[in-house]
């Protein structure tokens, strides 16, 4: 039921706080002194608060069961966009707590990072409200933007600046893809609007459809596994992950997978639905492809954030495993990953960001973490905990995530890809299961050469946002009701 | 002869099929890559103006438009980056860039 033909402002008030906040602190760090800590510190909070006022808006704004269309069409909310939006702006600020101490302590101070965080925030709720590919374009733009600019701002690191490049090149490759692809569906089609698309669909489909169409939509899958780094594109996600600093690779890492996902699965369910015989054996290849490649390249990493970033890569394979499935209980079984897959890699790099050599420096290696609980048996625990859960052992949220996506790939049918989901995940509790070994069970290195997580660095937003996603984690499977109703919620929303 | 729609959208596609060949074979210099993804670009456009006419509908152009403007924005962005990694490095040879792999 659309009720709003009109541009109306009222619909991106959380959208004009995040620009107005970032465009407001930009000035403030023209007008005023900065490159200190104290006012990096207070730059983060402005941004921090500006994604707390719209998050607050959005959930008093958002009526259960309400959908809109607004500013002629280009822009839309129902509940699966609303939960979307929700878990970006989490994610974002849970980034910006948890990276405050450690930015300082790698001697990026400078002002540009929350309003580059804010403009990459709202690329991102650009990008899951899009209802046309021109405006998914500018938030798909809006936020890779961003993030190649707060990949390098490290300007003295070189691994910063390469990782940069690396990933701004094959980012602007995957948009030319996108590009293309949407030219392709615009000139077979005669529209960019996804509704409208969607009915020529269904009208054509008595007809038999034309190959330019399937085409064009290739391209757009190939530039969206580029985003959400699924396998035949993932190239870029491991030097990105291990180049860029931890802050940043944990920004990287948690609300662009999220939003992304969620582009993707809204592109192949609501515009391209009735194509799902002919995209379904794509995605269940890459599915597959994400979670083998995610589970046996991780296994020789030295690195912890390359580490990281295969594990992301197989993650990535299982949430499109609920893609593959396209019914409810698929898109409700990604939702409910995408929120535990969040909050987990949240809590990881927190730990990690905490944990620092004697100088200081981030841990890089995974021996960096030994003997550690003998030091900081609490922060141990916690990344312990992470690793757990990540590995799917029950009953940590993790394994629940995997479990509903592994239902939802049965109920539709497609065994074989849950017996390899299943296979690549017992893999893959190796190297999650190893690093628990090397904190719990390795000898605290005695050379003095060697560096290692000694020194704890915390604050008060680290722990706040720590314990949290720890609560979650371990009690996920007594309280499962609001996020499984909200992403049910979220699944009914679309046209499946 | 008369130019059809068709004659667009080989050209087009030639020209990003150019661009990304030049993404991946080219092994000396980063700008050659910056030169071939605004070639992807330019040949986007190219489709998206020629359906644009072909269909009768504005939309197209004003696409276009768009990806105008972010491509500029974007190779902006991109020679920044190059800048930085200049100061860091002391070349932009393509074969170079290979400090992080695994």
């Amino acid at each position: 039921m659309i009720s709003f033909y009109m541009p109306d402002l009222k619909h991106i008030i959380p959208e004009g706080i995040l620009i107005l906040s970032a465009l407001g602190i930009l000035m403030e760090g023209v007008f005023r002194k900065t490159g200190s800590s104290a006012s990096f510190r207070r730059f983060s909070h402005y941004g921090i608060i500006a994604l707390f006022l719209a998050l607050v808006v959005l959930v008093f704004q958002h009526k259960t069961g309400e959908k809109w269309v607004t500013f002629e069409g280009q822009i839309l909310q129902d509940d699966f966009i609303y939960f979307a939006k929700i878990l970006i702006l989490i994610g974002s600020m849970a980034v910006l707590a948890i990276s405050l101490p450690s930015m300082m302590k790698e001697h990026i101070v400078s002002f540009e990072y929350s309003p580059l965080i804010l403009f990459a925030t709202i690329g991102m709720l650009l990008m899951v409200e899009a209802n046309d590919f021109m405006t998914l374009f500018v938030g798909l733009e809006m936020q890779g933007l961003s993030l190649y600019i707060l990949a390098a701002l490290s300007r003295d690191q070189i691994t910063a600046s390469e990782a940069a490049l690396k990933y701004f090149i094959l980012g602007a490759l995957a948009t030319c893809l996108y590009l293309y692809g949407s030219s392709l569906i615009y000139g077979f089609s005669g529209t960019t609007n996804f509704q409208v698309i969607s009915s020529m669909i269904r009208i054509e489909s008595t007809g038999g459809l034309s190959i330019g169409l399937f085409i064009g939509l290739i391209f757009i899958m190939a530039s969206l596994s580029f985003k959400v780094s699924a396998v035949p594109f993932h190239m870029w996600t491991p030097d990105v992950y291990q180049g860029c600093p931890t802050p940043i690779t944990a920004f990287i890492a948690a609300a662009p997978k999220v939003a992304a996902m969620v582009v993707f699965l809204r592109i192949m369910v609501s515009p391209f639905l009735l194509l799902y015989a002919d995209w379904q054996s794509l995605i269940i290849f890459i599915s597959f492809a994400s979670m083998a490649l995610g589970a046996f390249a991780a296994l020789r990493q030295t690195d912890l954030k390359r580490l990281l970033a295969y594990s992301a890569i197989g993650q990535m394979g299982y949430v499109l495993m609920g893609l593959a499935a396209a019914n409810d209980e698929g898109i409700q079984a990604v939702f409910v990953y995408l929120t535990i897959y969040l909050i987990m890699i949240i809590g990881t790099f927190g730990c990690l960001l905490c944990l620092r050599g004697k100088g200081f420096e981030g841990v890089q290696n995974i021996e960096d973490l030994s003997g550690i609980s003998t030091l900081h048996p609490k922060m141990s625990f916690t990344l312990a905990v992470f690793m757990f859960s990540l590995a799917g052992i029950p009953p940590l949220a993790g394994f629940f995530a995997k479990l509903y996506v592994f239902k939802a790939a049965i109920s539709a049918g497609l065994f074989g890809l849950a017996i390899v989901g299943v296979l690549s995940s017992v893999v893959a509790a190796y190297y999650y299961l190893k690093i628990v070994k090397v904190m719990y069970f390795d000898d605290v290195p005695s050379s003095p050469a060697v560096t290692y997580g000694q020194v704890l660095v915390l604050s008060p937003e680290m722990t706040v946002v720590l314990n949290i996603c720890v609560v979650i984690i371990l009690l996920f499977f007594i309280f499962p009701n609001p996020v499984l109703e909200m992403a049910q919620r979220a699944a009914l929303a679309l046209p499946i | 002869m008369t130019i059809s729609l068709d004659h667009y959208l080989i050209v087009a596609a030639l020209l990003f099929t150019v661009g990304g060949v030049g993404i991946f074979l080219n092994r000396r210099n980063v700008i050659v890559i910056l030169m071939s993804i605004e070639l992807m670009l330019l040949a986007v456009n190219i489709n998206f103006v020629a359906f644009s006419l072909y269909l009768g509908d504005l939309v197209g152009q004003i696409f276009a438009l768009f990806v105008l403007t972010v491509a500029a924005a974007e190779s902006a962005i991109g020679l920044a980056i190059l800048v930085v990694y200049f100061r860091n490095r002391g070349d932009i040879y393509v074969d170079d860039i290979t400090m992080l792999k695994g």
